[in-house]
Formats: structure tokens, sequence, C-alpha cells
């Protein structure tokens, strides 16, 4: 790395160089330094700074671990975690690093388990994460001698599996390792809690199944993905064409006090378009499905309106409802350059078989192969390329102002400078 | 099954696999029934009788819309596809139909770039065959890759 600007009295924009202390050396948040993309060392420091210290961070559903014993193995920004049922009210996420040698011990995506045991030295952990016991503790009988072992003074109860806060919701999971954390309520905020309990709304989830990708591009891109309105109209023809999600669309833009959380509120058009839609290049007139029953929507009373509200729960998962499909979006990085996004799927348990059928054939538009979901990660991808070959520069979010405010329409990237403001404060830059 | 079925069936195989990385679509269209199921799934949604799917269509009308979505309306880095399949293994059999199955890799080849492992799976086939030869009433390809990598675009 190079010496800063400041050093040379300069100003950024006309220096190729990266600061060693990054400062936010533009204006506003509608200018986000690409450096915030391409540096390991703010990637280590927002894993400490948003992944494990003050945020709840998404697990899972209950819906995945129904049965007592159940678990799934994930992971909380780069550390692995186990979420197990221990019980039919109570669920524990605990670090799957074994206390002794540090072995991330639990291999299975998912299964049954009275204990955990640690194949290495098989110690023995119950499913709230207690030691329960290791071999040899107190030695082997030699020649009439106790031999080895551990010290006098070892002591089980203090060699537990790292257990986090966990708090739980309308079916879905989260935890924190973060143990001063406030509660997940507060958290959310009342304006994003509303949205919250609107999709989960306390009937039992049914589990559909998974859709993984690996996407080469910083992990926040992806929440900025989706908390800009902007794109779904343009980059998404079939979002355009059909008017599932388009700039004349009533819409909302709302966020949490801290600018962190957002929801994106929209109720589908009629799809035949004002002039200013129908002149960008991805709407086509002309096309017509062969078999609409990708789009053979039926309008369920729990929307109470929006046809599709997407939440940003900062900085771990997207929550999506477009029409009929619903699913969990989870983030997931491994360094700077890279992220797994493991959408999860679900039904509810009223759900009439034709209704999960409907839901299942409208996930055709979403994951890494959806008519509209898979250009997100390419422009992800590309996004990523660019800011790595010019770090020095910076990217741009004044659609619809520099200012930080909630809209009643989508052309507006306020939430992109609502996250980056709070992104700062958290982060000290 | 005699060696001639049997080697209509390799051969229909192999005709599939060219179709695919040839990008000849009206081609992969034509190898299907009109009531048919393709389907693109992970092992770990399969072996837990998950019905999601990366990609699930029934019926040629979604394979035509699959096809204008990949050719038309999807943003995406264009790239080779080559397909390796193994010989086909016969599950069950009768006059006019096969329950067949083959294990296929799939490598992929961007733009300035090499050819990397993008899939590897099987194929779960329930094939029609008839005098006009063989055609596909469902197809069902189950991937062991647990991510995806970025994107899929194209059929497998």
């Amino acid at each position: 790395m190079v010496l800063g600007a400041k050093e040379k009295g300069k100003s950024m924009n006309q220096d190729n160089s990266i600061p060693i202390m990054p400062v936010w050396d533009q204006q506003d948040t509608s200018r986000i330094p690409f450096w915030a993309y391409t540096s390991d060392d703010i990637h280590k420091q927002e894993l400490e700074k948003l992944f494990y210290k003050n945020h709840w961070c998404y697990v899972g559903l209950e819906a995945e671990i129904p049965e007592v014993g159940d678990f799934k193995r994930t992971v909380i920004g780069e550390r692995s975690v186990i979420m197990v049922r221990h019980s039919n009210d109570k669920i524990h996420v605990l670090e799957n690093v074994c206390a002794h040698r540090g072995m991330r011990f639990c291999r299975k995506k998912h299964g049954n388990a009275k204990s955990f045991i640690c194949p290495y030295h098989q110690w023995n952990y119950d499913r709230e994460g207690n030691l329960r016991g290791v071999p040899f503790q107190r030695g082997v009988k030699q020649d009439g001698e106790v031999k080895g072992g551990m010290s006098e003074d070892f002591n089980t109860a203090d060699h537990s599996l790292t257990k986090l806060l966990v708090a739980t919701r309308g079916g879905v999971v989260f935890a924190s390792f973060d143990h001063d954390v406030e509660p997940f309520e507060d958290f959310l905020g009342p304006s994003m809690l509303t949205y919250f309990d609107r999709m989960f709304n306390g009937r039992k989830l049914v589990l559909l199944g998974y859709n993984n990708q690996r996407i080469p591009g910083n992990w926040k891109l992806m929440q900025e993905n989706i908390k800009d309105p902007y794109h779904p109209g343009l980059l998404h023809t079939w979002f355009v064409t059909f008017g599932l999600w388009r700039a004349d669309n009533r819409s909302e833009l709302k966020m949490d006090d801290h600018f962190r959380h957002a929801a994106m509120i929209s109720t589908r058009g009629t799809g035949d378009g004002s002039a200013e839609t129908t002149n960008v290049s991805s709407f086509k007139q002309s096309m017509e499905l062969h078999d609409p029953s990708f789009l053979d929507v039926e309008v369920e009373p729990w929307w109470n309106g929006p046809t599709a509200v997407m939440m940003t729960i900062f900085p771990s998962v997207i929550l999506q409802q477009q029409v009929n499909s619903v699913s969990t979006r989870h983030i997931q990085p491994n360094g700077n350059g890279s992220f797994d996004f493991v959408w999860t799927h679900f039904g509810y348990e009223d759900d009439t078989p034709e209704m999960t059928e409907r839901r299942l054939r409208q996930a055709n538009l979403f994951g890494p192969a959806g008519f509209v979901s898979a250009d997100d990660g390419e422009v992800i991808e590309f996004s990523q390329e660019g800011f790595e070959q010019k770090p020095f520069h910076r990217s741009l979010a004044e659609l619809g102002g520099k200012e930080i405010e909630e809209t009643d329409h989508m052309l507006s990237e306020t939430l992109i400078r609502g996250m980056y403001d709070y992104w700062r404060k958290v982060m000290g830059i | 099954m005699g060696t001639e079925k049997y080697l209509a069936l390799t051969q229909f195989y192999q005709q599939y696999a060219v179709a695919v990385d040839q990008a000849d679509w009206d081609t992969w269209l034509g190898l299907f029934k009109e009531d048919c199921t393709y389907k693109v799934q992970s092992r770990e949604n399969y072996d837990r009788n998950l019905p999601m799917a990366a990609l699930s269509l029934k019926g040629k009308g979604m394979l035509k819309d699959r096809i204008y979505g990949i050719t038309e309306t999807i943003f995406h880095d264009p790239y080779l596809q080559l397909h390796m399949v193994s010989s086909p293994v016969v599950i069950n059999e009768s006059k006019y139909l096969i329950e067949s199955q083959a294990n296929y890799t799939v490598f992929r080849t961007k733009n300035d770039g090499i050819a990397e492992v993008y899939n590897v799976g099987r194929y779960l086939d329930h094939l029609q065959v008839s005098s006009d030869g063989i055609r596909i009433k469902s197809r069902l390809c189950i991937f062991d890759n647990d991510m995806i990598l970025n994107s899929m675009i194209y059929p497998i």
C-alpha cells in the first residue's frame, strides 16, 4: 500500500493512492469510495463491528429444525455456528469450534443429535453447549498408579462451546455473539418490525428448500442491490414488462431510525406502461409468455396491499416477498471479494397444494438461475471487477438527491446513502 | 435391452450434449415431449425431499420461455458450455418407455478465461420411444455442487 494523499497534500481525486488509515474523502454518502469494497482490512473490521458485535444476525428458520435434537450448521459472518433445537420451545446457537483444540467439529449440514462430540479427542457437549466430559480426565491406572489426566483444577464448566444469544420471532431465528446487544425488537425498530411481522405473522412456516450461489463480489453489494429500487425496472426485463417492479408502480422506501435496515414496498401496476417506462430498452412490448402460469399470481390476505416488500436486515439477511414467492436470503461473506448467498424458500402451514405449487413455479424468477435474479449476481461480479481495477475511485448514489429520507416513490438511492451513513458511524470512518 | 436400442439411447444422450454445447436451442427443444418436465435441482434438496429447484419447468411452453429468457431478457456474462456425459445406465424399460440415468460434467469457459468445472451431477430420465425416435418425458438434473458459481443461465 502506498502512502496516502494526506501526506502529499493533494486531494484523493488527483492521486491514485489509497490512504493507510481510510478516511471518507467524499462530500457525503452520495459518493462511495471503491476501497470500501476492496480492502481486506476494512473487511476484517466489518466482521468484528457489524457481524460479531452490536447486531443480530440471521441463522435460519425454526421449520428447518422441527424436532428436538435437530440441528443446522450455518455461519454468522465467517464464523461457523450450529443452530440446535434443545426442546420444543428452546433453540440454542453454538459456535462450531471445539473448546479443546479448536477444531470445527460439526461437518454435517444438518441432522439430529443428542450431544455433539468432537471426533479428535471425543470431547462431548450437550445441546446447550456445556462440556459434559473429556476422556481420561482422571488419567489412566498403570501398575497401581494413576498416570496422566487433566490438571487438578480442570473444570469442565470452564470449557463450554461459545454460546450465542438467540432471538426467535415468527419462526425466524437470529443470534448474536454479543450478549450486550439490544433486544431484537429494538434492533429492528418499530417500522421495520411491522413489515417483519407482516411476513412472519405467527403461522408455522413450511420449508420448501434451498438455492445456493457463490458470488464473486463484496457482500455489501447484495445489501445495496436490495436497497436500490432504480435497477429492477431497468435491468430486469421480466419485472418491467409484466409490471412487477416498475418506476410508475406505487412504492415507498422506508428505513429504521439508524438507516441500517430498509424496506422497499411496491404494488404491481397494470403492465401497459407510461412512456417513461416503456422507453427503457428492457421493456419488451411484444413479449408474451408461452406459459403464463409463471405469473399466475394469487393475492393473499396477509399482503395488505403491496405485491412486493423487499427488506434488508443489516448486515446478514434479505427478506423477500415478491408476489407469491417468499424467501430469506442469507449473506455469508468469505473475504472482501466474495460471499455465499443462500436462499431458503418457504410457504405457510395453511397453504393449499395449489398455493405451494404457485410458490414453487414463481421461484423460477429467483435464485441463481432466476429469470430476474440471475443477473443481480452477474452485475455484482462486474462491479467488483471495476472496483478492483480502480480502488482510488468512487461510485455515485445520487438519485433522489444527496439527502437521506423516506420516499413515496422508487426513483431514489436514499437507502444506499442511509446504509453508508450508518456504516461510517459504526466503522468510525 | 438389445444392443441396437442401447446404441440409440447412448446416441440420444450425446445428441443432447451436442445441442446444449452448441447453444442450438431449437434442437434442444425438439428433444422434449410437449408435456415434459425439466428440472435442475441440488442434491441437497433432492436427497432431503425438498421440492425447491434452481429451475423447474413444466411443459414445452415453459422451456420456450426459458430459451427466450436466456437469449433475450437475462443479462449475463457470455460463456461456453462443454458437457461430458457418461454411458447411460438403464434402470427400467418397457417397449415405449425407458428409465435411465447418466453422469455429467459441465465445463464453463468465459471470454478471456480458461475452462473450469462448472457443474457435476447426474441426469435422471424418463424417455419415450416412438417411431420418431427418443423424446424426454422428464429430465431431472441433480447436481452435486453445494454452490452454483454465481449464476446458471443455460440449461444443463
